[in-house]
């Protein structure tokens, strides 16, 4: 995926970028979700373009609240979660496990 | 007080007195929950039998002079996006559907020390992500003073639990207005506290630099109440405020005089004039018990709601990776790992979380990060920075919770921005990670209740209960 504007304006979406964000989200949308979600994303980024008319190259970037610091706590053993009880909710669990599908496509 | 509701002060008070068990108060709130809930939907899922049972232990500690703590027999409802252990946690999402969290989240270990009875789990929008609890996938909630109108959300269920009376108290998450809002609709006190007052540990995660839990309560003084007990340091949130909370419960007959109450000099366009006469109002009654009013900028306010639709959902797009159909919840089986993440995730996810993930995902993704989530970040900042500006000359500012009352269920479900511009006043609070809260101050259009935001500083609680303590006195 390419930008195709640079950072201060916002970039146009198109339905092929949209199925590219749906893969690397890990969501499988239908042909007719991609077309509602390509129209209403548009929509959407078109009203969020009113932020490129403020200046913001003297801001600095907020991500927190407030300042984040490492927190640190006395290395003390205490109980962990209980095994069964995580592995009762797991939708397939085997041999005290989470069993999934094969990673390379081909059932072993 | 809103209704012919007893307050959680009452209960506590009746209680301790010996003129009622916490066994009839528990059943007095199931009595409503059985003759109205199938109409409002305000819980996921009802604890009946082991609400009785702790109602019971509490009744029998009491009868044999044990102190069961200052919410002892109290009816609480939870929000289903805080964890229970053993007890199914949702989210109102098919993906979480039947889950059993291993553990309690903070919030619900200290209401069950302070003796609290969880009366159940409520109905949301979502993981949170709306303003009408419509995209709930148990279906919506109703608003049970108008049950052809939404509740607001996304804590709908929550509000709607005390407004109906089938709870003395109930918790929500707010993130961008969730508790505010709704509260408001609902014609009940909530509140969202100063980010990282409040423990997350346990409430399952959508904006972790944004969503903070507070109570929904039918006045002030209970709100106060359940603050003390719910805040406080936790040490297994890394964001959680080193320090104790501040007394509440013991300002609230203070007042305001000589406290002064910024006003927005320029009120952002689509306020129904109903909602602007209350705000007026309210500010004669502050005004009229000894409080200034002076006139504050925020000139960053109209991009806010750009800000936070970057934010909230590109952290959300990152938290919901999660839900992968591995360690818990829904599986859709397909023939590899990566076909099973999309199958299960698109089976799993409603409408609007799949819109979000989508909108986050782009706005953090390689070529569009500086132009969206880099932008919205600069943005954030600008919002701090009005509101240090504006606390300059005032202590606390005043503004609607809700640009319009409860709207009715369907009119913005179409359109994603329609709704979202609900939340134009309670967005900029998180992004700022502040305080505020709504009271309830009368009614608007079609006899539906009106809030009161009451906007604070980090960790100005203590002044926001003042005003909200002087309001409800007023109103």
């Amino acid at each position: 995926m390419s930008p195709s504007s640079d950072a201060n304006t916002t970039p146009k979406i198109t339905a092929q970028v949209v199925a590219k964000v749906a893969h690397l989200a890990r969501l499988d949308l239908t042909e007719a979700e991609l077309a509602l979600m390509t129209t209403q994303l548009t929509g959407m980024l078109d009203h969020f373009g009113d932020i490129d008319k403020l200046d913001l190259s003297a801001v600095a970037p907020m991500a927190q609240p407030f300042p984040i610091k490492n927190v640190y706590r006395e290395d003390v053993v205490v109980p962990g979660l209980d095994r069964q009880e995580v592995l009762d909710n797991a939708p397939a669990p085997q041999d005290g496990r989470f069993r999934v599908p094969p990673s390379n496509g081909s059932e072993s | 007080m809103t209704s012919e509701f007893v307050s959680v002060v009452d209960i506590v008070g009746s209680i301790r007195g010996g003129k009622t068990t916490a066994s009839d108060v528990l059943e007095q709130h199931l009595a409503r929950i059985d003759k109205r809930e199938t109409e409002i939907h305000a819980f996921n899922h009802v604890m009946a039998e082991s609400a009785r049972a702790n109602a019971a232990s509490i009744d029998a500690d009491l009868k044999a002079g044990n102190d069961r703590g200052p919410l002892a027999g109290v009816p609480i409802a939870l929000k289903d996006n805080m964890c229970t252990r053993g007890v199914p946690t949702t989210c109102s999402s098919k993906i979480l559907e039947g889950w059993k969290p291993p553990y309690d989240a903070t919030v619900v270990t200290r209401l069950q020390q302070a003796g609290a009875v969880i009366v159940g789990k409520t109905n949301l929008d979502e993981f949170a992500m709306g303003s009408s609890t419509e995209n709930s996938a148990f279906g919506p909630t109703r608003n049970p003073l108008d049950t052809s109108r939404v509740p607001g959300g996304s804590s709908g269920g929550s509000a709607a639990a005390v407004a109906a009376g089938f709870a003395a108290a109930s918790l929500g998450s707010d993130t961008g207005g969730s508790i505010r809002q709704p509260a408001a609709l609902c014609g009940v006190v909530g509140v969202k506290p100063t980010y990282g007052m409040v423990s997350r540990q346990g409430l399952v995660a959508f904006a972790s630099s944004l969503d903070q839990i507070g109570p929904f309560t039918h006045t002030v003084a209970d709100a106060a109440l359940l603050m003390e007990v719910i805040g406080g340091h936790d040490p297994l949130d890394s964001t959680s405020l080193d320090q104790p909370v501040p007394s509440l419960t013991a300002v609230l007959g203070q007042g305001v005089k000589g406290m002064r109450i910024g006003r927005l000099a320029d009120m952002p366009d689509g306020c129904e004039p109903e909602v602007l006469a209350r705000l007026d109002a309210a500010f004669a009654a502050l005004k009229a018990a000894g409080a200034t009013i002076v006139d504050i900028a925020l000139p960053s306010l109209s991009y806010c709601l750009t800000a936070y639709y970057l934010v909230a959902p590109a952290e959300a797009s990152s938290n919901l990776a999660r839900y992968d159909g591995v360690r818990y919840g829904l599986r859709v089986e397909s023939a590899d790992l990566i076909s099973m993440y999309g199958a299960t995730r698109a089976a799993g996810f409603g409408a609007e979380v799949k819109r979000r993930i989508m909108l986050g995902t782009y706005a953090l993704s390689a070529g569009y990060y500086d132009a969206y989530y880099g932008k919205a970040l600069k943005v954030r900042r600008l919002i701090a920075n009005d509101f240090a500006a504006a606390y300059q000359s005032c202590d606390v500012i005043l503004t609607p919770t809700s640009p319009t009352v409860a709207f009715p269920i369907g009119e913005k479900t179409s359109d994603p921005l329609t709704m979202y511009l609900c939340d134009i006043f309670t967005i900029p609070t998180n992004l700022a990670g502040h305080a505020a809260m709504s009271v309830p101050f009368g009614t608007g259009a079609h006899s539906m209740p009106v809030g009161v935001q009451i906007l604070a500083p980090a960790l100005g609680e203590p002044t926001m209960f003042r005003v909200a303590a002087e309001l409800e006195r007023a109103s």
